[in-house]
């Protein structure tokens, strides 16, 4: 039985990784903005990857029905395993709803999200101003909620690499040796 | 059939011809602005958005069947602009754009009304923003309403000839040149 990932797992999850590393600084970053070209271009962006992610967030989920994940270290309580797996349920769904509120937000503030200025999404509400305001408090409270579940994950990975020193971390490490 | 009975059938075809005439001469000489918009949509990276102005005026004199005689003048309120968003309606008020304390009127005067038939219509007029002027061709729909008529039309404009958008707004794969304003109107025919 393999005990690693896969490499295409690995790779839809760094790739992932990097994409909401980028997504959410440049978020953050644009919020305060005045109007101006470059607000306009960093909002389009930001847009832009968020879809993107979603897509890779759907491959990923894809990809993983048809290639379950190693089995987690036998030393793990039921409780660890527990926590483990909520852990990357809530994870995948932040890929999910974190994108999707954005898009809604978009929508509801009355502008469309046209992928790469090129692939219209439909508006799945109209244009209305307070729920636009209150999809924007969804979208910033899910992605602190983000924050922290990553600060838990990568936090956790490093305990099972130094402290329990097992194989966890490594399982998703990509490896340069033959 | 004698002569007079001839002139007496023109004599009433005559009248019949100028009581139809009288009933299509509805002349209209203002519009409802409650009743009446005007629109624009442009191309933000390419996010399909429209805005509207909600204040103007518009003085009109129209007769459908005397198109040649037809005058209208509008003027509209810039800083009466919605594009859409709060940032947004401020920004375009401001100096780059529509430069709203310096120009707070665009303004719109007719210069030749053409019937293509149909209810359809071609106005050429000068259109002014922001101290520029450049004429421009609107297609036009007329629909009679009861004592009323809904008139409806479209043009494209280019914000550079009007110096909208200047500076680092400058850029049009940004925000477009192209401008599409389109404008429907309730016509009040006079003494109604």
């Amino acid at each position: 039985m393999n005990a690693r990932y896969t490499r295409t797992a690995m790779g839809l999850h760094w790739l992932i990784a990097i994409a909401i590393f980028g997504t959410f600084a440049l978020g953050t970053y644009m919020a305060d903005l005045r109007v101006s070209p470059t607000m306009l271009k960093l909002y389009s962006w930001h847009k832009w990857a968020g879809v993107t992610i979603f897509l890779l967030a759907i491959l990923r989920l894809a990809w993983r029905l048809g290639h379950p994940p190693p089995a987690l270290p036998s030393h793990m309580a039921a409780l660890e395993r527990l926590a483990a797996h909520a852990g990357h349920l809530a994870l995948y769904g932040l890929m999910f709803a974190i994108p999707l509120s954005g898009w809604l937000m978009s929508s509801a503030k009355g502008f469309q999200t046209v992928w790469f200025g090129l692939l219209p999404l439909p508006d799945l509400v109209a244009k209305d101003e307070a729920l636009g305001a209150l999809l924007e408090q969804v979208h910033l409270v899910l992605n602190y909620v983000l924050l922290a579940l990553v600060v838990v994950h990568v936090v956790a990975a490093l305990k099972h690499h130094f402290i329990n020193r097992d194989d966890v971390l490594l399982r998703m490490w990509p490896q340069t040796r033959k | 059939m004698s002569l007079s009975k001839v002139g007496r059938k023109l004599a009433l075809g005559a009248m019949a011809m100028m009581m139809a005439w009288s009933v299509n001469a509805v002349e209209y000489d203002r519009i409802d602005p409650a009743s009446s918009r005007i629109d624009f949509g442009f191309k933000q990276m390419g996010v399909g958005m429209d805005g509207r102005f909600d204040r103007f005026s518009v003085q009109l004199q129209f007769d459908p069947v005397k198109p040649e005689a037809a005058r209208a003048v509008l003027e509209l309120q810039v800083d009466s602009v919605d594009t859409g968003s709060v940032e947004g309606n401020e920004e375009v008020k401001g100096k780059l754009w529509f430069d709203s304390a310096n120009h707070p009127l665009a303004r719109f005067e007719s210069s030749q009304l053409k019937a293509l038939g149909e209810g359809r219509f071609e106005l050429s007029g000068n259109l002014t923003i922001k101290g520029h002027t450049k004429a421009v061709i609107a297609s036009l729909s007329y629909v009679p309403d009861g004592a009323n008529a809904r008139i409806e039309g479209r043009f494209p404009i280019k914000r550079a000839d009007f110096g909208v958008g200047e500076g680092e707004w400058a850029d049009y794969g940004l925000v477009a040149n192209e401008i599409e304003v389109r404008f429907s109107f309730l016509a009040l025919s006079a003494g109604n």
